[in-house]
């Protein structure tokens, strides 16, 4: 196997007193989209936070793209190349449209992303392009959060639960955008509580449970009976 | 026709309350921190502008120039090595460091020009004035500082709203936690709001100087003017704050006419008006 695009190792965090993360392990290939599945509480939020450098580690071991990562602020890697979307979108209410997605590039790296590349990704969002980013649709916000986190040509983009409170018909909108990112080179990590949709979408899982990687393997592999155990860390048979 | 007289100064004078509103309402409005010490880095600017003109000899224009590339620096290195070092959820840090930096200014500043009131000089625009009739007459440096104000807002406004750099400060004042996920360093994008804060503060500053007389201890009533210019023009939005240093500015010109004693009262009086029938101030930011 090539070296991976990340490589996270013994990964441990704390919010205060309280261990949120034990020694994970974690990695994804370049051109790779992996999804992190778990209940509330498991910590794939935390994971992704720690990734980003919006909140600190304790294990000092990620490696991204041949450099170490662990301990950087935000901005840096956001620089270096990993994007995200983050749960519950967070788009600026004060700005357009197409600011939000301007701020999306600023420090960013050149690519194949540009305003028309995602107005083309999401064609809704052209007539909307002046509109205040909040005054949209969920599902058009969240084309929004994703069309920014793209501006910056990221080499990785970390979605955090981009399916939350959305129509099933807006969710698989916005899933068929992915092999569309894919393709331009960009590998993709999804924490998705929806199970489904992460088997649909990923090419391997990592399920988190209470902190803890609990399950990992691919889709193809993997039965309903391991991911149940895995997600709610009880037996079905047991339970039946 | 004296009460036009009144209303028209009180306009002009509110332009320069405006000045002194900006340059809180923008470190408010990106930091959610309330600087205690701006009326006395107001103050600093006009000494700054004093010493520049009266002792150094400098060309008042280019004395204009000075005050705000150093002030705007100052405000830049304050921000990024001192005041962002106390900025977080709790909100009383930044208080209490700024307000101790008021205590500091003051006295550094009575120890250096002593508490003899100050005054920049302006030649024959002390005088010169437009008559529109007999009894209504307006100064020509009153207006010309007018203009300047609008001319200062202005350039906020365009920066705010047609750069990549104002871009940011909304994002960040929307919601900074998430602006490092851009690429935004939010250390330095707060020394850039203090900087351009602190360009404000210099030229409101510069301004106060050619106005009136100033001491040491002239700050915190200009940090009173500005709070309540800020409150009553609504938060976050740079018109409003203009409307509210024009309403500040009338009641206290209308009061100085009723009688001298209540020009200072009158604009409190009106900001406490205006507190008990919209809180949110006349132009409240509408989004966010």
């Amino acid at each position: 196997m090539t070296q991976p695009l990340l490589e996270v190792r013994g990964l441990t965090a704390f919010y205060g007193d309280f261990q949120a993360l034990f020694e994970i392990g974690f990695s994804v290939a370049e051109d790779e989209t992996v999804a992190i599945i778990g209940a509330n509480g498991a910590g794939k939020s935390t994971f992704l936070r720690v990734l980003t450098g919006l909140h600190a580690s304790v294990g000092q071991d990620i490696v991204f793209s041949g450099s170490q990562i662990a301990g950087i602020s935000a901005d840096r890697v956001h620089k270096r190349g990993i994007a995200m979307v983050p749960e519950g979108r967070r788009l600026f209410p004060s700005l357009s449209v197409e600011e939000n997605l301007l701020i999306g590039a600023s420090g960013g790296r050149d690519g194949p992303w540009t305003l028309d590349a995602v107005y083309d990704l999401f064609p809704d969002l052209t007539s909307k392009r002046r509109n205040p980013g909040t005054a949209l649709s969920g599902g058009q916000q969240q084309m929004v959060a994703i069309g920014r986190a793209l501006m910056s040509n990221p080499k990785l983009l970390l979605c955090d639960e981009i399916s939350l409170g959305l129509a099933p018909k807006i969710i698989k909108d916005i899933y068929a955008a992915v092999p569309r990112i894919h393709d331009l080179g960009t590998s993709i990590v999804v924490v998705e509580q929806d199970v489904g949709q992460a088997l649909a979408v990923a090419d391997r899982i990592y399920c988190f449970q209470e902190g803890r990687v609990s399950l990992t393997g691919t889709p193809e592999t993997l039965t309903r009976a391991d991911i149940a155990k895995a997600y709610f860390g009880i037996d079905e048979e047991e339970a039946a | 026709m004296v009460w036009i007289n009144a209303l028209l100064q009180g306009v002009l004078l509110g332009g320069l309350y405006a000045l002194f509103a900006a340059g809180l309402s923008l470190m408010f409005g990106v930091m959610r921190f309330v600087n205690i010490a701006h009326g006395d880095f107001i103050v600093v600017a006009a000494y700054l502008m004093m010493t520049s003109v009266l002792i150094a000899g400098v060309n008042p224009f280019v004395g204009i120039g000075l005050v705000v590339v150093i002030m705007a620096a100052a405000g830049y290195l304050g921000q990024r090595f001192l005041l962002n070092r106390v900025l977080g959820k709790d909100i009383l840090p930044p208080i209490l460091v700024t307000f101790g930096l008021s205590i500091i200014l003051q006295n550094a500043l009575l120890e250096i020009f002593s508490a003899d009131s100050r005054r920049v000089q302006t030649g024959w625009l002390e005088t010169a004035s437009i008559s529109l009739n007999d009894v209504v007459a307006l100064g020509l440096l009153p207006i010309l500082m007018f203009v300047a104000a609008l001319a200062v807002l202005a350039l906020l406004q365009w920066i705010f709203y047609h750069t990549a750099l104002g871009r940011l400060l909304r994002a960040t004042s929307d919601d900074a936690e998430i602006v490092p996920l851009m690429g935004g360093n939010n250390a330095h994008i707060f020394a850039l709001a203090t900087m351009l804060a602190s360009g404000v503060v210099a030229v409101a500053g510069v301004l106060l100087a050619m106005k009136t007389n100033f001491d040491p201890t002239a700050g915190p009533a200009r940090l009173l003017f500005a709070f309540e210019a800020v409150i009553i023009g609504g938060l976050g939005n740079i018109w409003g704050t203009l409307a509210g240093g024009i309403v500040l500015g009338v009641a206290q010109t209308i009061g100085a006419q009723i009688d001298t004693g209540y020009q200072v009262l009158a604009g409190h009086l009106a900001f406490l008006a205006v507190l008990v029938l919209r809180p949110r101030g006349l132009f409240p930011k509408t989004i966010g």
